[in-house]
């Protein structure tokens, strides 16, 4: 008894200071709509409307509730290791683009053969993307930060070069693939809807990366080598291959969000395929203190805001961009509980575990 | 009480109930203390009596929850060290504040430039150190690196540093913990003609012998609290150590005559260089017995850290042999070094032996948890887990609330007894312990050492490195002393008295 | 007992191996790439400004770089000759870049003058980001939100001149932009302890969101959506040196600002008060406030100078190169600043050569794409983003950042 109470404290606790920051954000939020001489009222309620206002709209929020879980959890198993991938993007194009190419270039296969393959491809395209700047990392100590920005600007060169001239099909009228083989689709779970498969298949990654974690030897050597990689090499894990094996089940999951657009959605890639997702997804992660679960709730959330943002701006003509700017606020504020413990007056709690990533630029 | 050398009339700066509490430690519990002008007054106390905490409120360095700090009678407010050095304080940290890659007169003159239109006159500087070395009799080259000098040069920069802006009050924070004896003899010299210029100096120390030779006054501390001020001449050696430890019995530990077995350890001839790719040890051999304790004494910073990072598989070696068992340890990664059969405990249990964040018992199968009966196919058992974790927990007094709790949560001590019982708990030939009871409290102490006796009473080979030369004499079976990545001689303990032992550790064989 | 050698000399021998063997491929490609222009006779034409220009026999030229190339590339596996694999490195990049000059100046002259003056203009930004980069870190303050920073700068550096009607005020603006971005970085990480890394992400991300705001919202409905761009001066009598002349002293005002910050900030950083004691933080905080030195202080004012610095680059990109102002038209260049920071090891100097390198491939990358050589443009845009990451592998040398780059200071 005593300890269910314990117990319940601590859930509040835990949920306080997301909720609050949430909160403020789009207090925050609300205070720029004013000041740009909308109404409030108006933009909100377009936002939520937009979000779950009818089915098609619900199903439209999960659709990209999708890509946000699979990127966001991407972006927490790295803070797992102590990683910083910023590079979900990158390799969320190199699963689209392996995917696409295993959808329309290998015919003749059944559906079970077909679609699994294309899909294992893509996340073995995200997980080699994903690995190479991990590689780095241990090598060389270059910082993943930089190197997984700048393999998403390479990456987003070479999908604009592969699907203009490789991949171009050449009968389309704007630059892009073939669609794939039918034998390739994520089927609808509900036929008139676009929501596909692909949402069970990103809980099912919750699951999966939250059973690796926490109950296999491998994730205690990930966790480990994040909270501390001395004591990790001490204790005789190989903080090289944890490096190399966190970036790419990280690559890995962005990979699948890219097959699971690719397989579910369109069908074909096109060339200019600018999807934002990989930053969301580290807000997404931030906010979910990157646990697996919470990062149900927290896509959901970023989902939401970017689904409603276009009927916010037909009902206030405020420009969706105001979506960034209160999501910025919200990890600002998750990165520093210290400003939303001054405003509401909270104490803090002792051990709350701030955020620990590697530090410094190399080997010194 | 009114102590010796609390005399209100000339008293030049007193601290008068000072309190500081930090989360679970009151580390000082209403002190008073004063200095009188031109003494060598004394904070005697062992590791945690709260020695440090105290002269860094005096430098501004902490703000005290209680208490009053006044110099030549009147309240002086030091909320931040420009404060203090304002009032004339100087002082010498017990980990140097000094820049490893500036210079010496970079060092020396930060914060007190002497600039022309902002550029910094560096020539005058050089003038003014080079002055007050000749002063006090000692060499410093004002263009050396701070980080090419060795340790006790390293000091006089701290204390040049201090003298440069003209303190008249200087603090030593345990200034002969990383000093060879003939360095603390020369360190003295310079105290004392500080004293002559009518300096006024606060010493901190725990070493009982230096604290009776170069003291005016001792105040002695412990568990925050003062316990009492003598005089050198009215007091003697087991006096203080009760004073100090609260009991009469110094540590003594109990053990049986060694019975020496085949050699479990055999290095020979190693060479291993530090992170800079300098040679750090230097062809050391030796060898560890079935039933042995061996202990290697040093100054720290000779090599034994690398010396035992290579042993372990931590970081490869140059040259040389290293073998455990008649297995060659050359290549091997750590894993491999502990399946052999040997056990670790690291001398620095925060950065290497722990996972701070993680639960006590996620720390106490650290290095088992990848064989059954903790996971099998790589997924955890955690029944066995737990069964062992409270096992553990119970057999060796770890004092947490459970199996669960946060290791950064718990004391030293408790911290230290987790990487203990999660080393011993395994089957091993050979134990590596290095600094195993560096910052811990007396019972912690105790008990770490019995332990350790008894893992050489059960036939394991022990390999001690210390720097506390009482650990080593007490523990110890046979004793070797490092200076300079070198193996100066290797004696068996009845033979060492620790004045020997004292000019090894300055690499003097006599 | 086996015998020991350690494993840090076999990761050694790994690493020239592969990089000698990589080298070498490259240059054996270099040398069959040389017998295209055997048969038709090329001649490179390198044009050197008003002295006139410099007919090459591209086949021989292109053939003599890979040779050198390829001795280069086995010289490091030769004990004796104490070559390290970086000096390799250098010699076959140097080789392959000439050969794609040569290339490129088949048939008509290559400006070799404007070459270099545009790679400077192009510098401009990645230079100054990388001194922006370097005021932070030499406080052990990490500060990756280089671009955030900029990008906001550019935006409202644009934004002020549409509405002020000045472009000098503009520029004012754009840096005063820079610097409060700095600040809220400044609050995040030095104040909240947050992790620098995650406040420098939180910048950027609300960079983005800002100036995607404050376009959409105000500046496509104003009238103007272009603006006039910052003037060329032309600095009297040095101007007129020859090639110097043209490429040092005839430029625009932040190219000239930031060619005075380098030399500025090497004096400032050594031989001043400031300098000293902004190093001895970046170093040791702790000894730095043990001898009085306001650590937080020192930390807010260099943040946001370095945001300033930031700002100023900022402006290069809208008010100096477009007179317009785009989404996220910084496009990358700020991390790019870091990597160049990181191979000028945390010097104005070195960070000035290090962007002249990422300012040259840009340049080379557009003159390629005027001139039509057929090489898919994608790659040529990657070039900088790769070198970025070779640089980063330490391909350079080892360099060191400041000891407590990155760590918050904590006082009790
Ligand atoms: N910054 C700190 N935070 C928490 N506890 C501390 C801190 N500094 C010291 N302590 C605790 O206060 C006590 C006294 O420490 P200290 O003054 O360093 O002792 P001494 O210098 O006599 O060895 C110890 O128990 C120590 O663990
Ligand atoms: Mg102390």
């Amino acid at each position: 008894m005593n300890l269910l109470k314990k117990l319940d404290k601590e859930w509040y606790r835990k949920l306080l200071l997301p909720l609050l920051a949430i909160i403020t954000a789009l207090a925050i939020g609300a205070v720029i709509i004013a000041a740009s001489g909308a109404s409030v009222i108006d933009a909100y309620q377009g936002l939520i409307e937009g979000a779950f206002g009818k089915p098609r709209a619900i199903a439209e929020t999960l659709v990209v509730t999708t890509p946000y879980i699979l990127t966001g959890l991407a972006v927490a198993f790295g803070f797992k290791c102590g990683l910083f991938n910023i590079g979900v993007e990158g390799q969320l194009y190199a699963g689209a683009v392996s995917a696409a190419f295993v959808g329309y270039a290998v015919k003749g296969l059944p559906v079970f053969i077909h679609l699994p393959l294309a899909m294992l491809v893509g996340v073995l395209g995200g997980a080699v993307w994903g690995a190479i700047p991990g590689y780095l990392k241990a090598k060389t100590g270059g910082h993943e930060v930089i190197n997984t920005i700048m393999m998403n600007h390479i990456m987003l060169r070479l999908t604009d070069y592969l699907v203009k001239n490789p991949m171009l099909d050449p009968t389309a009228s704007i630059p892009r693939t073939a669609y794939i083989e039918k034998t390739a689709y994520l089927p609808k779970i509900i036929p008139a809807f676009r929501l596909h498969w692909g949402f069970f298949i990103a809980l099912a990654a919750v699951f999966a990366v939250y059973f690796i974690l926490y109950k296999t030897t491998v994730g205690f050597e990930i966790r480990t080598v994040g909270h501390n990689q001395s004591a990790a090499r001490y204790a005789g894990m190989n903080v090289t291959k944890n490096f190399i094996l966190a970036m790419a089940v990280s690559g890995g999951l962005a990979g699948l969000a890219g097959a699971n657009e690719v397989l579910g959605l369109n069908y074909y890639l096109p060339a200019s395929f600018i999807s934002g997702y990989g930053f969301d997804a580290i807000a997404i992660a931030l906010l979910a203190k990157s646990n697996p679960f919470a990062i149900i709730p927290s896509a959901l959330l970023w989902a939401s805001l970017r689904n409603g943002a276009g009927l916010m701006q037909i009902r206030a003509g405020i420009s969706i961009d105001l979506v960034n700017i209160i999501q910025a606020c919200v990890i600002m504020f998750i990165a520093a509980p210290a400003i939303i413990r001054w405003i509401y007056r909270i104490k803090a709690v002792k051990a709350e575990g701030g955020m620990i990533l590697t530090k410094g630029w190399g080997k010194a | 009480m009114p102590a010796v050398g609390v005399d209100t009339n000339d008293e030049l700066l007193s601290l008068r109930g000072i309190v500081k509490a930090f989360p679970g430690v009151l580390a000082n519990d209403h002190i008073d203390f004063a200095l009188r002008k031109g003494q060598i007054h004394t904070l005697l106390g062992e590791n945690g009596a709260g020695k440090t905490t105290l002269v860094n409120i005096l430098y501004g360095l902490y703000t005290p929850d209680e208490g009053e700090i006044r110099i030549n009678g009147r309240t002086a407010h030091i909320k931040q060290p420009s404060d203090a050095l304002s009032f004339g304080i100087g002082m010498v940290h017990q980990h140097f504040m000094l820049i490893p890659i500036m210079s010496v007169t970079e060092n020396i003159i930060l914060g007190n430039e002497t600039t022309k239109y902002g550029f910094i006159n560096r020539q005058k500087a050089k003038d003014k150190i080079r002055s007050l070395a000749q002063q006090y009799h000692f060499d410093l080259d004002p263009d050396a690196l701070v980080r090419d000098l060795p340790i006790g040069s390293q000091q006089r920069v701290e204390i040049i540093k201090a003298l440069y802006r003209e303190a008249e009050i200087l603090i030593l924070d345990e200034p002969t913990a990383v000093l060879t004896t003939q360095e603390t003899g020369e360190l003295f010299s310079i105290l004392r003609s500080m004293k002559d210029e009518g300096k006024s100096i606060i010493f901190i120390s725990h070493k009982l012998k230096e604290v009776l030779e170069i003291s005016d006054v001792i105040t002695v501390l412990r568990n925050g609290k003062v316990v009492g001020s003598v005089k050198p001449d009215d007091t003697d050696e087991q006096q203080l150590a009760s004073m100090m430890v609260g009991r009469e019995v110094i540590l003594q530990v109990e053990k049986q005559k060694m019975i020496r077995g085949a050699a479990v350890l055999k290095v020979g001839n190693l060479r291993v260089n530090d992170q800079r790719g300098l040679c750090a040890v230097n062809g050391v051999s030796f060898e560890v017995h079935e039933g042995e304790i061996f202990g290697i004494a040093g100054v720290q910073g000779n090599g034994q850290t690398e010396l035992i990072q290579a042993l372990t598989g931590l970081t490869p070696f140059q040259t040389g042999k290293i073998s455990i068992n008649n297995n060659g340890v050359s290549g091997m990664n750590p894993r491999e070094v502990t399946v052999l059969g040997t056990a670790h405990i690291p001398e620095d249990r925060q950065q290497y032996g722990l996972v701070l964040p993680y639960p006590v018992r996620d720390n106490l199968i650290l290095c088992s948890y990848y064989a059954a009966p903790f996971s099998r196919h790589h997924v955890f058992d955690f029944p066995s887990i737990t069964s062992e974790a409270t096992r553990l927990l119970e057999e060796y007094d770890i004092k947490a609330p459970g199996i669960h709790t946060i290791t950064d949560t718990l004391s030293g001590g408790n911290q230290q007894k987790t990487v203990v019982a999660r080393e011993l708990a395994r089957e091993i030939k050979l134990l590596i312990a290095s600094q195993p009871t560096r910052g811990l409290d007396v019972g912690s102490i105790e008990y770490i050492h019995k332990k350790i006796v008894e893992a050489r009473d059960n036939r394991c080979a022990v390999l001690l490195v210390s720097t506390e030369l009482d650990e080593i004499m007490s523990l110890a079976d046979t004793v070797a002393v490092m200076y300079k990545g070198e193996i100066v001689k290797t004696i068996p303990v009845e033979e060492a008295t620790k004045e020997k032992l004292g000019l090894l550790m300055a690499g003097i064989d006599a | 007992m086996r015998a020991a050698t350690g494993n840090v000399q076999k990761e050694y021998l790994l690493r020239t191996l592969s990089f000698c063997v990589l080298t070498l491929v490259v240059n054996i490609l270099l040398i069959l790439f040389s017998f295209r222009f055997r048969s038709d006779h090329s001649v490179s034409l390198l044009g050197f400004g008003k002295l006139g220009s410099i007919p090459i026999r591209t086949a021989t030229a292109i053939l003599i770089l890979g040779c050198i190339g390829l001795a280069g590339s086995i010289a490091p596996l030769v004990k004796r000759l104490k070559v390290e694999v970086n000096v390799t490195f250098y010699i076959t990049a140097t080789g392959v870049v000439s050969a794609l000059i040569l290339w490129a100046a088949v048939g008509s002259i290559f400006d070799m003058v404007g070459l270099v003056a545009l790679s400077l203009r192009l510098s401009t930004p990645i230079v100054l980001g990388a001194m922006a980069g370097m005021l932070c870190e030499r406080t052990g303050v990490v500060n990756i939100a280089i671009e955030g920073m900029m990008l906001t700068a550019a935006c409202v550096g644009f934004a002020a001149t549409v509405y002020l009607n000045s472009l000098w005020l503009g520029l004012l603006c754009a840096i005063l932009a820079g610097s409060v971005m700095a600040a809220l970085h400044a609050f995040l990480s030095v104040s909240m302890i947050t992790d620098q890394i995650v406040s420098g992400t939180v910048i950027n991300i609300l960079a983005v969101g800002l100036t995607g705001f404050i376009r959409r919202s105000f500046l496509v409905k104003a009238k103007l959506s272009r603006t006039a761009i910052l003037p060329i001066i032309s600095i009297p009598l040095l101007s007129k040196i020859p090639i110097l002349g043209t490429i040092f002293f005839t430029n625009q005002p932040i190219v000239f600002f930031m060619m005075i910050l380098v030399v500025l900030l090497t004096i400032a950083f050594f031989k001043t008060r400031w300098g000293l004691r902004t190093r001895a933080i970046g170093e040791h905080p702790e000894a730095a406030d043990t001898v009085g030195i306001n650590v937080f202080r020192m930390k807010y004012l260099n943040v946001m100078l370095g945001g300033a610095v930031a700002g100023l680059a900022g402006a290069w990109f809208s008010l100096e190169t477009t007179g317009s102002f785009d989404d996220m038209m910084t496009n990358g260049k700020g991390f790019i600043a870091l990597a160049a920071m990181i191979f000028g090891k945390w010097h104005p100097v070195g960070a000035f050569i290090g962007g002249l390198i990422f300012g040259f491939s840009d340049a080379l990358q557009i003159i390629f794409q005027i001139k039509n050589i057929p090489i898919p443009f994608q790659f040529l845009w990657m070039m900088p983003y790769l070198i970025t990451m070779i640089v980063l592998a330490g391909v350079i040398g080892k360099s060191t950042p400041p000891a407590a780059d990155g760590e918050p200071y904590i006082k009790r």
